[in-house]
């Protein structure tokens, strides 16, 4: 009574209740009973505990004040105690419980072994506990008693700051008292048993009992999570695991499960409730992963601890590699009190939580996948809904919305690219075709996002990356539409068909290209130039040809320098032609010289010089062969007026080819009148007044081009509204008959 | 939104059964019995063909002046029937069927839980809180 005379608590703390024991045991064993006594005797043997149990309680509470006092010395006492506390506990009945009702909140694993460690089989685990001290725990039980009493002591005071730290661990800690467990005091999960947990800790645990008697578990140590599994508690739970399903990586049938669990007497709605939060994958099985988790949360009921609503996250299904990896290093059953096996399962838990994360996001996918639905206005699950999304598209190679992002994009990307390498000129008709062709993502998501907001269909906000599947389409729609050119309503109606054919409009565009590289400086106003009709301008827009021809006729160069000014600006080849028109109609004894120039000046190939009105006969007349070869295969009504929409350009070309033809009949007819008119043309540069004129003729001809390309601008835009109208209904339509195909 | 929900085994017992205005809840049990035999009704007809083309989802059963009653019954003649208020004029059809799917699933899930006995009642409280998040979904 001496030693604890001093009641530093006025109650036993475990460790304290420990250190009696040890006490009591130094005591029975003769040597004098001093504090540090018990380390000395390194093999204590094990406290007799056949006097009377109040005896023996004040011989523990004697110890266990001294033991306040001496803190430092508890090192090897520490180990054997709990083993001791809870072996006691065995052979001591309840009236243990009642003088330690204050300490009883340290004591959780006594209760519960007691009843089912028989006496006879105390001393064994008491020897496996002396044992342990002379393992050394040297750190830990100093570490532990220290804060562990403090905060015991604050804790009945119900007042302290580290009382904090413990109350919260105190949900769920799981204690694993599961079976005979050697609780290591200074774990702090031992304060966190409320005195709430004494009762449970009475209730027998006939299924651990049975099998692991001589098990010793260590309680978790987690201080930020009270429901990690201690690398001992997932030992066992794993040799538990192993008795039913001998295959780790293989499932537990529910039948299977129900009956182990039904061992441990708890209330079958419990047990429901722990296989619902364990059985994650809702599969009425239970990997090794969902065992664990459920037998942590008996455990867990079992010392009291109510049941979560949701699974904890260290509870959660791990992957099965870290597992395998953490039970490599779990220490063995019995034996293990080094401190390192407390820090392992912290370490091993973090890494776990992370990927029980992924876990439960998966799952909740997958839960969102099936209840497709229901999600659909949550954001959340973008990815999926495209996905979902994605198999409705007729094009099974657009399946993933990143696909569908990019490569109609890449599509675009490279069409534009193209055709910026074809065309000098940037399409600013088209300026949705611009835009994938910036190909930034931000780009899609404005373009989608503006959709969007244009889409007014409730509950498809997940068609953020659907919405750019549409702008794909849409571009692809007038890209297509200008590759016809025929007929651009053909195209506009069923958005799906323009989007399967990503690569189809991607060669069709590369042919185009091609023939838009040939035309460099050609302004196609239009989108892409009419298949058809790019023969002719690939050939009339060698206007290198030209100059290739006048080199080649070089004769009597009558230097169109006015000519040339003229051949500056022309462009296209319609400007051209209704210059050429105006000139024809202007200048009807003009040489053809000059109509001729005006063709190969589709290509704004300059030639400041053109020699002579022979070379220029030349040209022409290699142009009008040209042409007529082109204008055979394009052969447009022309009297179309160039507001024909895609084909305008076309047209244009064929007017302009029709208009060359008649005029190339017209040269071939009246030669001499070309001829005149060709020579009228290098008559007028002759003379300075007629430079100003053909400059002026040329300013002419620029802004008859400029308008028809802004004619041309505003009717493709206005089908590019048209079309995303369609677009824009079309989803809705889709939206709205969507829900129905899912049930 | 929903203002009762129950469950009803294939004996035309309730496996559970529940209302959000506790008071008058004899009242929504009444309607959710009367609504057994529209069921049943709906069942019989669309039951001639294969049970595989019939439809989980029987759809509003019958109105009444304040309520709505929607039926949903699965392969194992386990019925839910649903009771919405008929104010809440924003609850689509769609909505309604996408209720049913989660009550379906969440009774599997209750299902697999071999410590559940078919034929008990449903004591499972993730079904419970499945069934409160429907019930106060929009309310």
């Amino acid at each position: 009574m001496e030693l604890c005379g001093a009641k530093r608590l006025g109650y036993f703390g475990r460790s304290q209740f420990y250190i009696a024991l040890k006490l009591v045991a130094v005591a029975q064993s003769g040597f004098p009973l001093r504090v540090e006594s018990i380390n000395t005797v390194k093999d204590l043997p094990l406290p007799r505990f056949v006097a009377s149990k109040n005896e023996q309680e004040s011989r523990h509470a004697a110890s266990y004040s001294s033991d306040s006092e001496n803190q430092g010395s508890y090192s090897g006492v520490i180990p054997p105690p709990p083993g001791r506390g809870q072996v006691k506990k065995g052979s001591i009945s309840h009236d243990t419980v009642q003088p330690r009702t204050s300490a009883d909140p340290q004591e959780p694993a006594s209760p519960v072994v007691s009843p089912q460690q028989s006496p006879p089989t105390s001393p064994h685990t008491w020897r496996k506990h002396n044992r342990h001290p002379s393992g050394g725990n040297s750190e830990r039980p100093l570490a532990g008693p220290g804060p562990f009493w403090s905060p015991f002591g604050e804790a009945q005071s119900g007042s302290s700051a580290g009382d904090a730290v413990w109350s919260g661990h105190s949900p769920p800690p799981p204690q694993e008292n599961w079976v005979s467990f050697a609780d290591t005091p200074p774990t702090s999960t031992l304060l966190t048993m409320h005195p709430a947990s004494v009762q449970d800790q009475t209730t027998v645990r006939t299924v651990a009992s049975a099998t692991t008697a001589n098990e010793i578990r260590r309680q978790s140590s987690s201080y930020d999570d009270p429901w990690k599994i201690t690398d001992e508690q997932r030992q066992y739970y794993v040799n538990q695991f192993k008795t039913i399903q001998p295959d780790l990586n293989g499932f537990i049938p529910g039948s299977a499960a129900k009956e182990f669990f039904t061992k441990s007497k708890l209330p079958i709605l419990e047990l429901s409730h722990i296989w619902e939060l364990s059985d994650f994958d809702k599969d009425g099985a239970l990997t090794l992963d969902e065992f664990c988790a459920a037998f942590h949360l008996v455990v867990a009921r079992k010392n009291g601890y109510d049941l979560p609503e949701k699974l904890p996250e260290s509870l959660m299904p791990k992957l099965i590699d870290l597992e395998d990896s953490a039970d490599v290093g779990d220490q063995p059953g019995e034996v293990g009190y080094s401190g390192s096996p407390a820090e392992a399962p912290p370490s091993k838990s973090p890494s776990m939580p992370s990927l029980n994360q992924t876990w439960p996001e998966l799952n909740q996918s997958s839960e969102q996948w099936e209840t497709f639905s229901e999600r659909s206005s949550s954001s959340q699950t973008l990815t999926q809904f495209d996905s979902n999304i994605a198999p409705a598209d007729p094009d099974t190679a657009i399946v993933h919305p990143v696909p569908i992002r990019m490569t109609p994009s890449k599509i675009h990307m490279q069409e534009m690219e193209l055709k910026r390498t074809g065309s000098d000129h940037t399409n600013p008709t088209s300026p949705l075709l611009v835009k994938p062709s910036d190909l930034s993502e931000e780009n899609k998501i404005n373009s989608s996002v503006k959709f969007a907001s244009a889409n007014t269909v409730d509950g498809y906000s997940s068609s953020d990356s659907f919405t750019s599947d549409p702008e794909q389409i849409g571009s692809n729609i007038t890209r297509q539409r200008s590759h016809s050119g025929t007929s651009p309503d053909n195209t506009a109606p069923p958005p799906p068909p323009p989007r399967p054919q990503p690569s189809h409009s991607r060669s069709s565009s590369l042919d185009m290209n091609r023939t838009f590289t040939v035309t460099t400086g050609q302004q196609q106003a239009g989108v892409v130039a009419h298949p058809p009709a790019v023969p002719p301008r690939p050939q009339p827009s060698q206007a290198p040809g030209p100059a290739v021809h006048r080199p080649v006729d070089a004769d009597g160069l009558v230097t169109h320098t006015s000519t040339s000014p003229q051949q500056i600006p022309e462009q296209p080849n319609f400007a051209d032609f209704s210059q050429f028109e105006v000139f024809a109609a202007s200048n009807v004894n003009e040489e053809q010289d000059d109509e001729a120039e005006k063709h190969p000046e589709v290509l704004s190939v300059e030639k400041a010089s053109d020699p002579a009105g022979s070379l220029r006969v030349a040209k022409t007349d290699s142009k009008i062969e040209e042409k007529t070869a082109a204008s055979a295969p394009a052969n447009v009504s022309k009297g179309t007026t160039p507001l024909a929409p895609p084909p305008k350009p076309v047209r244009r070309r064929l007017k302009s080819e029709d208009e060359l033809r008649p005029e190339v009949d017209e040269h071939t007819q009246k030669t001499g009148v070309l001829a005149a008119v060709l020579a009228s043309q290098p008559s007028i540069p002759r003379s300075v007044g007629k430079d100003k004129k053909a400059i002026q003729a040329s300013i002419r001809r620029n802004k008859e081009t400029n308008t028809v390309l802004a004619r041309l601008n505003s009717e493709l835009q206005q089908q590019l509204k048209d079309v995303l109208e369609e677009r824009i209904s079309l989803e809705v339509q889709l939206e709205q008959l969507r829900p129905f195909s899912h049930l | 939104m929903a203002v009762c929900v129950a469950v009803i085994a294939k004996e035309n017992y309730p496996l559970y059964i529940r209302s959000t205005p506790t008071e008058n809840e004899l009242k929504f049990h009444y309607m959710v019995h009367t609504s057994l035999d529209v069921v049943d009704e709906k069942v019989s007809a669309m039951g001639k063909a294969l049970v595989d083309q019939r439809e989980l989802y029987l759809g509003l059963l019958y109105p009444t002046e304040d309520y709505k009653v929607y039926g949903y019954v699965t392969n194992s003649k386990v019925k839910f029937v649903m009771v919405v208020d008929s104010s809440n004029t924003a609850l689509r059809d769609n909505e309604i069927r996408s209720m049913f799917r989660k009550l379906h699933n969440s009774y599997t899930d209750v299902m697999c839980n071999p410590f559940y006995n078919p034929g008990d009642r449903i004591q499972s409280r993730a079904f419970d809180t499945m069934v409160t998040s429907m019930m106060i979904q929009v309310c």
